[in-house]
């Protein structure tokens, strides 16, 4: 599928704006919705593994070793779940 | 050979669906149109039909649940009228933008309020600029004949556009008058396979449908709509005249009764071009040069076909059966009245709402009509264009 850009003219769009490929949310940055931010502190964090579940978007990237990582302030839109959920005040709002 | 039968217009309706056989019709019951999926039903119950019924809660999850079949991949109708069209208005604007070609009978009735279950055309009016295709129907014949022409316009590759067809409620949905049907094989073989080129279920192709549409995207989205609806002319035309070459019956964007030589003529919509039919016959005999223009395709509108058309009559009266309430006149009006200025004709022109919530239009007030156009026809003013039959006024 050829890229749609805001240069596309209308008669090279895709009928009704539908779009031919799967995992698209991926290319909508929704971080800059965002007005408190969450702080990982990795010293106080056990890797329970409560936060990354309740994250409403895809904000906790989780590695191979089962992991957290830090933010990916891409999606975070800045909600406060995680920090609500984790027992060890290993993320802070602000 | 066709079969001749007696049928109401919703029985015709429903006998259309039967030999369109859709995938899925989703409805929920409203007056007059209640029969419609009432009929339909049975077939589905019979299993005349092999078609999913969907017994919705209400007429927004009747419309969102013929989205939802449409995108799958199937073929999608509904029955509706007045408040249910109404309930529907914010799937309405959704099923076009989304290029879903969704085919829905509109049995026409007045608005609420006051609560009002007859006939007008305010809830047909309210959707005329949501981007479906609408067809306007005379008589059972013409709402059953629209209806078995409709998914070759709606589902055309270069139109893709939901359509209504449209009846006068009671006037027309419930009285029974003689009907040719066709052939239960010719009407499959007519109307055919519906081949959607994208679906949702189409495990071939990765899709997303109806995305967020920012502020760089939708004018394009919107264009893209108009510019079906302009192809969808071309493609009426031509399912018209195959339709015509199968039954014999011929179909334009508007019915011209004795307009060859009419200098006064009335343009209407639905059952009052029966009624005017028949008072254009009696004003012949008297020598009247009496005319009508019967307007079919609504949306889109063929603004240029009508203008020449009545471009060689000395009065013309639009008649509306829904006010505007817009403080100069009905959306025909406005339409056919904007045709004649853009190109450049130049007739005295009036307007009357009429028939409002079940009014009766009598032969005598379509009569009162042209007689209100032989005088503007001799005086050469027109004091006041919107104007009211029908209505109670003090003298």
């Amino acid at each position: 599928m050829e890229k749609i850009t805001p240069n596309t003219p209308a008669e090279k769009m895709t009928i009704a704006g539908n779009i031919y490929e799967a995992g698209n949310s991926l290319n909508f940055k929704t971080g800059d919705w965002r007005s408190v931010k969450p702080i990982y502190i990795s010293e106080k964090c056990k890797q329970c593994g409560l936060c990354f579940p309740v994250c409403p978007d895809d904000a906790i990237p989780v590695n191979k070793e089962q992991k957290r990582e830090d933010f990916n302030y891409d999606y975070c839109k800045g909600c406060g779940v995680c920090a609500k959920v984790c027992p060890f005040g290993a993320i802070e709002m602000k | 050979m066709s079969i001749r039968e007696r049928l109401s217009g919703n029985e015709a309706a429903a006998t259309a669906m039967r030999q369109i056989n859709p995938d899925v019709v989703a409805a929920f019951p409203i007056t007059p149109s209640t029969e419609i999926p009432q009929y339909f039903s049975t077939f589905v119950s019979n299993g005349t039909v092999d078609t999913e019924f969907v017994a919705v809660e209400s007429e927004h999850s009747a419309m969102s649940a013929c989205i939802g079949a449409e995108a799958a991949g199937a073929r999608a109708m509904t029955a509706t009228s007045a408040n249910g069209l109404s309930l529907m208005w914010e799937m309405i604007y959704i099923a076009s933008s989304m290029r879903l070609p969704i085919v829905m009978s509109l049995v026409n009735r007045a608005v609420s309020g006051p609560l009002n279950i007859h006939n007008d055309h305010s809830d047909a009016m309210g959707v005329r600029d949501a981007g479906w295709i609408m067809l306007f129907s005379e008589n059972n014949q013409e709402a059953y004949d629209n209806l078995i022409m409709a998914h070759r316009i709606a589902e055309n590759k270069d139109v893709l556009l939901p359509l209504m067809v449209c009846q006068d409620g009671f006037i027309t949905s419930h009285s029974i008058e003689n009907i040719e049907l066709i052939e239960d094989e010719k009407v499959k073989e007519f109307v055919g396979k519906y081949k959607p080129e994208h679906y949702l279920l189409n495990d071939k192709e990765k899709i997303a449908m109806g995305p967020l549409d920012v502020q760089t995207y939708l004018f394009e989205h919107k264009y893209q709509q108009a510019n079906a609806m302009r192809n969808a002319k071309k493609v009426i035309a031509e399912v018209s005249e195959e339709f015509e070459k199968m039954t014999g019956r011929k179909y334009s964007f508007f019915e011209e009764y004795k307009m060859e030589d009419a200098e006064i003529v009335i343009v209407c919509m639905n059952s009052t071009a029966g009624t005017t039919k028949y008072v254009v016959d009696s004003l012949r005999e008297k020598g009247v040069k009496a005319g009508l223009l019967k307007v079919r395709m609504f949306r889109p509108f063929p603004a240029e076909e009508i203008a020449k058309a009545l471009s060689k009559a000395k009065a013309v009266a639009v008649l509306d059966k829904s006010d505007s309430v817009n403080g100069v006149g009905g959306a025909l009006y406005t339409d056919v009245t904007s045709a004649m200025y853009v190109n450049g004709v130049n007739v005295p022109m009036v307007n009357y709402i009429y028939g409002i919530g079940g009014r009766d239009t009598t032969s005598y007030d379509i009569e009162g009509v042209y007689n209100d156009l032989m005088e503007i026809v001799k005086s050469g003013k027109v004091d006041n264009p919107y104007r009211y039959f029908g209505v109670r006024r003090e003298k």
